[in-house]
């Protein structure tokens, strides 16, 4: 398998607190990855280290052959094929939903308005939500929102998606039906990073599972291996209390 | 108190005056804007320099009444700038024109500044995450949604800019209220006279919230049918 994403030795603080204090791991292409673990435990840190919104005091990022932490290599063309959705939606409230999925690819010229609006329209049957796509996002229920922020993400074709806690925000009631896309997604062979809270996803869909406590990956492994035999003792202290 | 032939002697003159008025309002907030803009970019930047400058900038007009501004524009700068070019000499437009848009200028920074800083980081983070550049974000999610909340405090400044054209009078600016005076000086109609002055200001500043209400409307961000 093909190596997607290469982390060595990241570090980073924020002022004098380090959160995370040395990761190492490799993602490989159409892999789904969870990553678990109580909060403050660097989770979404390491998460948003992945496409730079946090900036890495040390250590290397490789994704796709460029090294993201070097300076000279083009953020925004590597951000282009990274998908990102947030715990909070960030939909563009001034937007209608098909304007919000067609904004980054005519902005950046990756497609005319004609083959953004087919794509999004593509997208939207895809997640379920065709018939919303002229309401605002503030019309739409939180599980609706982030179904949107998810087909908007799929809009620049990236071959990689990094879900920060996408179902922490929702009520319960509307868990699945996200959850039920990611799966969907998943199915297709995209390369997945999903922070979350959902064991029960965790468990059904990654391939691999990282736990992780106190800025390192403390435990990893197939979701069998980690849910059903931990070997550290705080993976097993985590598990019980969660389970 | 006559106010039949005030009507009738002093309108000629009321709306002469009130061209100076709108146009000195309009180039006044027009500039300000440009001001305001890039005071506002400096303001926020990482140059500790610039921000420095902005907040000098903001200080002294902020902390200085208009009126005193308008003297230092129109009779001080001349002084200063006969030194290097001799008979240099500024009209009372063109220092109203400055002083109106410096004043505007400081608090559309400020307006700016903070509609900036009420749009979420979460915007950002999602615009960026899309590959767009800071300059493509700001562009394209940031400032169309800090316009749509600093809209009242915009509107606000507008009418505090077309009412301070008044203060314009003082360095001898021929707009609506120094009109007036010359008229109730021939005609010693006070009463009527500024009574009916300030009715131009209010039909002026009417049509201004009139225009905002509909601009605000149609900025909802909800469907304007069939919802």
């Amino acid at each position: 398998m093909k190596e997607k994403v290469i982390v060595k030795d990241l570090h980073k603080y924020f002022d004098k607190l380090e959160v995370l204090t040395g990761i190492d791991t490799v993602i490989y292409e159409g892999e789904v990855v969870c990553v678990i673990g109580p909060s403050g435990s660097g989770k979404s840190t390491f998460l948003r280290c992945l496409n730079k919104l946090e900036d890495v005091t040390s250590g290397t990022i490789i994704i796709d052959d460029f090294n993201i932490t070097d300076d000279k290599v083009d953020i925004n063309k590597v951000r282009e094929n990274i998908g990102m959705v947030f715990q909070q939606f960030n939909l563009f409230p001034n937007m209608t939903v098909k304007k919000n999925i067609m904004m980054a690819p005519v902005t950046l010229k990756k497609m005319t308005k004609e083959e953004a609006s087919a794509k999004a329209d593509e997208l939207l049957k895809r997640v379920g939500l065709l018939e919303k796509a002229e309401s605002y996002p503030g019309e739409l229920s939180g599980g609706q929102q982030q179904r949107v922020a998810i087909a908007r993400a799929l809009a620049m074709n990236p071959d990689i998606m990094l879900f920060d806690e996408p179902t922490s925000a929702l009520d319960p009631e509307m868990v699945g039906e996200v959850l039920e896309v990611m799966k969907d997604l998943a199915s297709q062979g995209m390369t997945m990073v999903v922070v979350t809270h959902e064991m029960g996803f965790a468990r059904e869909v990654s391939d691999r599972v990282l736990f992780m406590d106190g800025g390192v990956i403390c435990e990893e492994g197939t979701p069998e291996e980690v849910f059903g035999n931990p070997q550290q003792e705080r993976t097993q202290d985590f598990l019980r209390k969660v389970l | 108190m006559d106010f039949g032939r005030v009507i009738s002697e002093a309108t000629p003159l009321l709306l002469q005056g009130l061209r100076y008025t709108i146009i000195v309002s309009l180039l006044g907030i027009i500039i300000g804007i440009v001001i305001g803009l890039f005071v506002c970019l400096m303001k926020m930047s990482n140059n500790k320099i610039l921000r420095a400058i902005a907040g000098v900038y903001i200080w002294i007009i902020r902390g200085t009444p208009m009126l005193v501004q308008s003297y230092v524009v129109f009779f001080g700068f001349p002084q200063v700038i006969q030194m290097f070019i001799p008979g240099f000499r500024l009209d009372a437009f063109t220092a109203g024109v400055i002083t109106l848009s410096l004043n505007a200028g400081a608090y559309l920074s400020e307006i700016f500044r903070s509609g900036i800083q009420a749009v979420p980081k979460g915007q950002t983070e999602a615009a960026r995450s899309l590959g767009l550049s800071s300059t493509k974000t700001m562009m394209k999610v940031v400032l169309p949604q800090a316009f749509k909340i600093t809209i009242p405090s915009l509107v606000n400044q507008f009418i505090i800019s077309v009412k301070d054209t008044s203060i314009l009078s003082a360095i001898g600016l021929a707009e609506l209220t120094n009109m007036t005076k010359q008229y109730v000086g021939k005609s010693y109609e006070f009463f009527a006279s500024y009574v009916y002055l300030a009715a131009y200001y209010l039909v002026f500043v009417s049509l201004l919230m009139l225009l905002s209400n509909y601009i605000e409307k149609r900025l909802k961000y909800e469907r304007k049918s069939n919802s």
